[in-house]
């Protein structure tokens, strides 16, 4: 089943290029947030999971914040 | 039974793991995160044949290197103890134990924490250790940083192009560091220097909304929506208790980065070589690996 993934990511964040690159080598497709330049999804970022860093990860509502891998493995069914 | 097991993916652990996997010895890599401070790192360059280089991008060069090899690796571990009986290391994490011949310390350093009120409570709330991560979420507002050395300085000079404005909070009385760092902080309209000032307290209610600081006696309250903390490191070297550490609870090593218990040497910035650089690290790394291969040559493991 394909799930609904977002990311909420910094460009330079060594956490969010590691996290992005897990789910690219596990072919997961997801829809990428930079909130240093999009103001608002960073407010929507912030207000979902009630904090400042990234990366912050959205799978279909469940909200995960940082590279948690066996978080993101269970919410992904890996 | 391993034949090395490195702690730590930084510079001076990547590097050890690829001169022990062309030494064709049983490798292990137990880190937390893989880059270590150089992923970390704004703009690097010093590590020779990159003239510029990022650090993110850096840590990624280092971590394909390493996935080069057939290299065993457990990311998201931390090791808690490690200790010598007989001819065998043991080496306990929060979700194992390994043994091994052989092991190199390489675990590097980690942010020095504030320790006043607040801190813990508005971590990634407002509050960062980390200017080059978090900091593009600060754009237009008014941050502080804490310090007054390079790390301090880098911080200021990343922020002074996002955020509209930056107090610089230093508990000495003028700033430390490069010079040409210096310069480029104080001709900055954005930041504001604020010397011999000390820490109180980070306050607000769901995050940050000011800091409180204490200058000359008189306690003052800054408004700020972000608080980047950069007051130097500490060794990542508590689960190091039976290895002899320096007054800065650095690892000591020798110049073949032996410590005092045979068999287990170390590398990098846990350890007090002198001079803290990714190039110096890497090389470290390097000589800890091949003092590593010796031993088992020696022992004939």
């Amino acid at each position: 089943m394909i799930k609904s993934v977002k990311v909420y990511s910094t460009p330079t964040c060594p956490w969010c290029l590691r996290l992005k690159q897990f789910l690219r080598e596990n072919n997961i497709h997801f829809e990428d947030y930079d909130v240093s330049t999009d103001q608002a999804r960073a407010e929507e970022m912030i207000s979902i999971s009630g904090q400042m860093g990234v990366p912050v990860l959205d799978i279909e509502g469940e909200i995960i914040v940082g590279f948690d891998k066996e978080k993101i493995k269970q919410a992904l069914g890996l | 039974m391993y034949d090395l097991i490195i702690i730590g993916a930084g510079p001076a652990g990547i590097t050890a793991s690829v001169y022990g996997a062309r030494k064709g010895i049983n490798t292990l890599v137990i880190t937390k995160d893989i880059g270590g401070q150089a992923a970390l790192s704004g703009d690097i360059e010093n590590y020779t044949g990159y003239q510029f280089i990022t650090g993110p991008e850096l840590a990624t060069k280092f971590q394909e290197h390493m996935r080069k090899y057939d290299i065993a690796l457990k990311e998201n571990e931390e090791v808690q103890e490690v200790e010598k009986i007989g001819d065998v290391i043991k080496i306990k994490t929060n979700k194992g134990l390994y043994e091994s011949r052989t092991a190199i310390i390489a675990s590097g350093k980690r942010s020095r924490e504030l320790n006043v009120p607040g801190e813990k409570e508005f971590k990634n709330r407002g509050l960062t250790y980390c200017a080059t991560c978090d900091g593009p979420l600060f754009r237009d507002k008014e941050v502080a940083v804490i310090g007054g050395g390079n790390s301090a300085l880098d911080a200021a000079i990343q922020l002074m192009r996002i955020a509209k404005k930056v107090y610089l909070i230093n508990i000495a009385s003028e700033l430390g560091g490069d010079v040409i760092m210096r310069q480029k902080v104080m001709e900055s309209k954005v930041v504001t220097v604020v010397n011999n000032a000390q820490t109180m307290a980070i306050l607000g209610n769901k995050f940050v909304n000011g800091i409180k600081i204490k200058r000359e006696n008189k306690e003052e309250i800054l408004a700020v929506e972000g608080v980047f903390v950069e007051i130097g490191l500490i060794p990542n070297s508590e689960f190091a208790r039976g290895i002899e550490k320096n007054q800065f609870q650095e690892i000591k090593v020798n110049s073949y980065n032996e410590t005092n218990v045979p068999a287990i040497f170390a590398a990098g910035d846990v350890t007090d070589v002198p001079e803290k650089q990714i190039i110096i690290a890497a090389g470290e790394g390097a000589k800890a690996a091949l003092g590593a291969f010796g031993y088992l040559v020696r022992h004939r493991f």
